[in-house]
């Protein structure tokens, strides 16, 4: 099947390679730092600033949404209000004036957690300056993941360490929330710090408590002793057996089972 | 000029009529179920066919080093068969840097050293991590779906090794494969214990689910931020405990000591060109996999970094690599918008219920085959069968129907088990609760990589091993879960190995490029063309018109 694969390779160069413009139909201008350049106007940020001839070092990181390296402020042409986003996550608009934000210069506290009490206590003792907090909503504002920043500083004021892991949880440490704060707070290492308390004040299963004690104690020895002598064809028997049967448990209907089986 | 695209809920008018058979098949193939999963000899068959790793072209054997003769993707031969940046000779490498362990790459594998490391009894000022992006930016903190750990009475590390094994085509190292397995549970634990958060039930109990070609439900999740989740937890864990770090400092080489022994780093300040000489006793290299390569021309799920630097000047120290021949596609990656082609959509999406269907609305292929086998159903249906969608920019892809996932479990499930997915596409414009979304393969992972043992240890003395970067644990294909599992359990035991290995040990007596020498004489002997070098350390997406009026002034 050579063709296909090379038609595989054919129909994604624009996102493998540059982009060449005899493939473009609609174009818009962007303002990167100040400067005008127009680009193709179905594309991301980052997309359009590497289409201008950036090539990042910085500014750029999973490309997907998810370790805010490419945190980025804008103003859109007519519009006063500054906007922030992801630049790989959000699509250029005609007229926008943007700047990505390389690096949030950010005090993070160390702290020996396994000596901290798992309740809201050791917010306020590392994070003093929660309690500047003026409730002006800003950093929900800049949040790119649309996160209600401010209603989790309000709940680590309060202490409520559940309420900030379930407020914060989706929270990608951009710092985008930190660098619009009048009141100068690290939104983001103090949910940090809550999540882990949080998620230390809950109990280990016990199955997995026991099945790490099983393996300590060599349960699993001669099953392993055994399954590692038998020839290649035993051992498909043995992998076909289980992929069908499926331990029981409502075989095939992936979808049916979800918790504990 | 072409007339603006007319979209509705996000998509071009076009493909509304095939959303509306997908959504009139919705009901009947929510009552039957998904369509039987294929025996063997019908997954041989179609992979044969249709998967990029057998499909002919795309491959050649190696010319020079430690794996001459062997077969690796063109991509990847290109930069193994590459002359270093910097030639023995070149540089005055006087010791700017000296510590017991230098760790190279800042994902899970890399930050799990540098903690057991310590754990072990190495000062963290005797340790340093050195990272090409900033700590953090890795494919681990992207992983969505899970990670694997058979911690339910319903199930076993016995089960578990055999599912993996099965996976890998029964090509997985066995003592390896064992060590990932049996450390699994208590990764998890150690986890939970540094406070990291998997899904539980109202309970209190861990929600565990299926993966592809796996027998048992034992995927881990933290909704779908999974990576992210361990990796800032451990991250943190990392910044409290005070060591060594350098970001925007990719390694451009290895250094050895006069008898061939990893002895340290030459690293590169990315944005003022200076290099640093790095002396280290051991070497921990996690720097990682090879997306960026875009391999046969796919699209990708891995980050910007994901460049196989570590492979490369691994392979010129003389360490062996195996399974290089196989390539990870994911079965779903993003297909429209154009915006996020390549982007992952998590397998977790297909545990959950969604179904693949094609244009007409059809379910054609069990949703949870192991992953090649469905990226190669997937390829199928839009190249050969040609029941597919085309996108506008030409791009050809089938249905995920992950609206599937609302009717099985209740409203409100994608957002919260899916939260990331979901947010990605609203961004968009379109909203997945209500419309299936495009799929097709992507380039997902590097199945193989440096040989090593279940310590991390390598045929190289002094250099040490964990993640991606490695080869055998996951044979010829990996099953979802195990990767993040991987980072953990090896990042780990690789710190632990090399903390042992330093113990005691003096300072390298010198650090050269020697081992340099060698490797360079065999390549002019091949006719390796001069101008070819590696690391290439970033992907260039820079546009055409551009580079054509590039000029070098300063």
């Amino acid at each position: 099947m050579p063709e296909i694969m090379d038609r595989i390779r054919e129909a994604n160069r624009a996102v493998t390679t540059g982009i060449d413009d005899s493939a473009v139909k609609h174009w818009v201008t962007v303002y990167i730092m100040g400067k005008a350049y127009r680009v193709p106007a179905d594309i991301t940020i980052m997309q359009a600033m590497e289409y201008a001839g950036y090539r990042f070092v910085r500014g750029a990181g999973c490309r997907a949404g998810f370790c805010g390296a490419c945190a980025t402020v804008y103003r859109t042409a007519g519009d006063w209000r500054l906007k922030t986003a992801l630049a790989c996550q959000t699509r250029v608009e005609d007229g926008m004036y943007l700047v990505q934000i390389p690096f949030t210069p950010a005090e993070k506290p160390a702290y020996a957690i396994e000596e901290e009490p798992a309740d809201g206590t050791p917010l306020l003792k590392y994070f003093p300056e929660l309690a500047r907090c003026v409730a002006c909503n800003t950093c929900t504002k800049a949040c790119p993941q649309d996160l209600e920043v401010m209603d989790y500083i309000q709940a680590a004021l309060r202490g409520d360490l559940e309420a900030i892991t379930e407020l914060s949880f989706d929270c990608i440490q951009c710092g985008l929330c930190a660098m619009r704060c009048p009141a100068e707070i690290t939104h983001y290492h103090v949910a940090q710090l809550a999540r882990r308390l949080y998620g230390r004040s809950l109990p280990v299963p016990k199955h997995v408590e026991e099945r790490v004690r099983e393996i300590e104690s060599g349960v699993y020895a001669e099953e392993f002793e055994r399954i590692l002598s038998l020839g290649r064809e035993e051992i498909e028997e043995l992998y076909k057996k289980e992929q069908r049967e499926k331990g029981g448990l409502k075989s095939r209907d992936a979808s049916r089972v979800t918790r504990n089986g | 000029m072409a007339e603006k695209l007319k979209l509705v809920r996000g998509y071009p008018e076009y493909m509304l009529e095939s959303i509306e058979a997908v959504q009139a098949t919705r009901a009947q193939r929510l009552e039957e179920g998904p369509p039987p999963g294929m025996s063997l000899e019908e997954r041989e068959e179609l992979l044969k066919k249709y998967h990029p790793d057998y499909a002919p072209g795309g491959k050649r054997p190696l010319v020079a080093g430690p794996n001459k003769g062997e077969l690796a993707p063109n991509e990847v031969a290109d930069l193994l068969e590459a002359y270093p940046l910097v030639e023995p000779g070149e540089l005055e490498l006087k010791v700017d840097i000296d510590v017991d362990i230098l760790i190279l790459g800042g994902g899970l594998a890399g930050t799990m050293a540098a903690i057991w490391a310590h754990t072990q009894g190495v000062p963290p000022d005797r340790i340093l991590l050195a990272t090409k992006l900033r700590h953090g930016d890795s494919n681990s903190i992207m992983a969505q779906g899970g990670t694997q750990a058979a911690d339910k009475p319903y199930d076993s590390p016995v089960i578990h090794f055999l599912d993996a094994l099965g996976g890998g085509h029964f090509t997985n190292k066995p003592d390896v494969l064992k060590a990932l397995v049996e450390d699994a549970p208590f990764i998890v634990k150690w986890l939970t214990e540094l406070g990291c958060l998997f899904d539980r039930d109202e309970n209190g109990e861990f929600v565990e689910d299926w993966g592809g070609g796996t027998s048992r439900p034992r995927m881990h999740a933290a909704r779908d931020y999974t990576g992210m989740e361990e990796l800032r937890v451990i991250r943190d864990e990392f910044r409290n405990r005070g060591f060594g770090l350098l970001e925007f400092y990719p390694a451009v080489e290895l250094l050895t000591d006069p008898k061939g022994r990893v002895a340290g780093a030459v690293l590169w300040n990315m944005e003022t060109d200076e290099y640093k000489v790095v002396r280290a006793k051991a070497v921990v290299l996690a720097t990682g996999g090879f997306g960026r390569l875009h391999i046969r021309g796919f699209p990708t799920t891995n980050h910007y970094g994901a460049t196989a630097d570590g492979l490369v000047l691994a392979y010129r120290a003389g360490a062996v690599l195996r399974d290089l021949d196989t390539v990870q596609y994911h079965p779903t990656g993003a297909a429209y918008p154009q915006q996020i082609v390549g982007l992952l959509i998590t397998e977790k999406v297909r545990g959950l219920g969604a179904q693949v269907v094609n244009r007409e609305g059809e379910a054609f292929v069990y949703p949870l085959e192991p992953r090649d086998v469905e990226a190669a159903a997937i390829i199928r249906e839009c190249y050969d069968r040609e029941k597919c969608l085309v996108t506008p920019t030409g791009l050809r892809g089938v249905w995920l129907d992950s609206p599937m996932i609302e009717e099985l479990h209740g409203e409100g499930t994608i957002e919260r088990r899916l939260p990331a997915m979901f947010r990605m596409y609203q961004r968009f414009g379109i909203d997945m609760r209500r419309d299936p979304i495009l799929v097709f393969p992507t380039l997902h992972y590097q199945n193989g990589g440096v040989e090593t043992d279940p310590w991390g240890r390598t045929n190289v003395e002094g250099l040490f091993v964990a993640g991606e970067v490695t080869g055998g644990v996951h044979g010829k294909n990996r099953l979802m879960g195990n990767s993040t599992l991987d980072c953990l359990v090896f990042g780990r035991r690789a710190g632990i190995a090399a903390a042992d290995y330093v113990k005691g040990k003096g300072a390298p007596k010198a650090v050269t490029l020697d081992h340099l020498k060698g490797f360079v004489e065999e390549l002019r002997a091949a006719g390796v063309p001069e101008e070819r070098r590696s690391p290439i350390l970033l992907p260039d997406y820079r546009g055409k018109r551009v580079l054509a009026r590039m000029i070098d002034l300063l």
